[in-house]
């Protein structure tokens, strides 16, 4: 069965998107690149990062993701703050009782964009 | 087949997606995931029904507005279109009173000439000229009232309320817009809990959405905190602590937040009151109205107080020119 499936679609998302939005706000580490931006919109745009690292139906393109977070990488975003959000990414699935083998799934999946968000 | 009329034209869906069926013709319409999810290319059926995939993971007032998603939305019937943020329709009304609620504000009461339709919360736009307008929000609620109300606050060199505070008077005529904005009540899940906050004139919209919830039997709590930096600056508190008194799920804290404390007010911002009576908001649906900052500040504590994202809703009030108006967006 494919990932996004397994998961259990996009119930799935919506039950993720919360929490894992929850989670990245209150995270020290990351908070500061949330600060002043449109909370409603960054809702839409978490939920649809967590459909394309659940394997779900997508549009993902690199450049649209090198756009989005140019200027957090002005900011001094790097690869301590991309493991951040992978590591909110699992604690978030790991409250919601999913496998630990899909959460190795989908934090590879999250991985795959690691270059594209820290413009490299 | 079925048929996409937009701009007074017509068009063949031929099987595609409204917004591919519109853009394909080189008619312009905001879209970018097209995979239903960013909500860019939010339109609105203003004829014809829209079929629920094309509506899916918008909010209920999103939805209550005909609203919904140009990529996801493949006809089934002819369907009229429109741009989601487009003024479409203007309406005469009558100036039947102005009411003085607070040295500073006025309660305008309109009837429009022909029937109108609007959701308590909700705001118009209200012309001076055929150049000037200001949005307000509509504290009247129409299973309730006759008119539509609006509390306007007089700003310092403000074009339009001082034309309201100066010049308007019973018996003239106005131009308003349709009613706007997703910032209502929308019947159903009786039980769940509501927040509401607002500082300012922001007590608009909230005072229209607890009394059409009210009257519609809402069953869980209703929770309204209205703020101002002093005693002065609040007004309807005889009105909402009447209703409080009579509807035991409706509490209403008046609050201010600097200076002394004083009898028969909290001390402190609505939202710091408001999380510290009830710090877990699991659940609740929640109302936010007023001052820009206070709003954003708000909908981030709320939600990390537990009230979920998508049922949070709000009208911040910006700043147009030199007058407090709410955002006309789409969201």
């Amino acid at each position: 069965m494919a990932l996004y499936e397994e998961l259990g679609g996009e119930a799935a998302v919506n039950a993720a998107v919360d929490i894992f939005y929850r989670k990245v706000l209150k995270d020290n580490r990351i908070s500061r690149f949330f600060t002043g931006v449109d909370m409603a919109k960054q809702a839409a745009k978490q939920k649809s990062f967590l459909i394309m690292a659940f394997g779900g139906p997508n549009n993902y393109t690199g450049l649209d993701m090198r756009t989005a977070h140019a200027p957090l990488v002005k900011q001094g975003l790097n690869d301590s703050h991309f493991d951040a959000v992978v590591e909110d990414l699992g604690a978030t699935l790991k409250e919601l009782k999913v496998p630990d083998n899909l959460i190795a799934q989908v934090a590879a999946i999250a991985e795959t964009t690691r270059n594209d968000v820290l413009c490299r | 087949m079925p048929r996409v009329v937009f701009k007074g034209s017509s068009y063949e869906a031929g099987g595609q997606s409204v917004l591919d069926c519109l853009t394909s013709r080189g008619l312009a319409v905001p879209s970018a995931c097209r995979a239903g999810v960013c909500q860019s290319c939010l339109m609105r059926a203003v004829r014809g029904g829209v079929p629920e995939p094309a509506q899916k993971g918008l909010t209920p007032t999103m939805v209550a507005r005909n609203l919904f998603l140009a990529c996801q939305c493949f006809p089934t019937q002819d369907l009229e279109v429109a741009l989601a943020d487009d003024v479409i329709e203007r309406f005469e009304a009558s100036v039947s009173a102005i009411e003085r609620l607070h040295d500073e504000i006025r309660a305008v009461h309109l009837r429009p000439s022909t029937p109108f339709e609007y959701r308590a919360g909700q705001f118009v736009r209200l012309f001076m000229d055929a150049r000037t307008s200001r949005n307000y929000s509509l504290a009247s609620v129409p299973a309730l009232d006759d008119d539509l109300t609006m509390h306007v606050r007089r700003v310092p060199d403000g074009r339009v309320s001082g034309w309201i505070f100066e010049h308007v008077k019973a018996g003239d005529s106005v131009t308003i817009s349709e009613a706007f904005g997703d910032c209502f009540y929308v019947p159903g899940r009786t039980e769940q809990n509501i927040l509401l906050l607002g500082t300012g004139c922001g007590l608009a919209p909230l005072y229209g959405i607890v009394r059409d919830a009210l009257n519609r039997g809402h069953a869980g709590r209703i929770h309204l905190y209205h703020g101002s930096r002093d005693a002065c600056g609040l007004y309807l508190v005889d009105e909402l602590s009447r209703l409080a008194a009579v509807h035991p799920n409706f509490r209403y804290r008046p609050c201010i937040s600097e200076g002394p404390s004083a009898d028969g007010y909290w001390s402190g911002t609505p939202l710091d009151v408001a999380l510290e009576e009830t710090p877990d908001l699991t659940g609740w649906r929640v109302y936010l109205c007023g001052n820009p900052q206070m709003v954003e500040a708000a909908r981030i504590q709320t939600f990390l107080a537990g009230a979920g994202s998508s049922e949070i809703f709000a009208d911040p009030f910006l700043v147009s020119g030199t007058e407090a108006t709410p955002v006309l967006n789409s969201h």
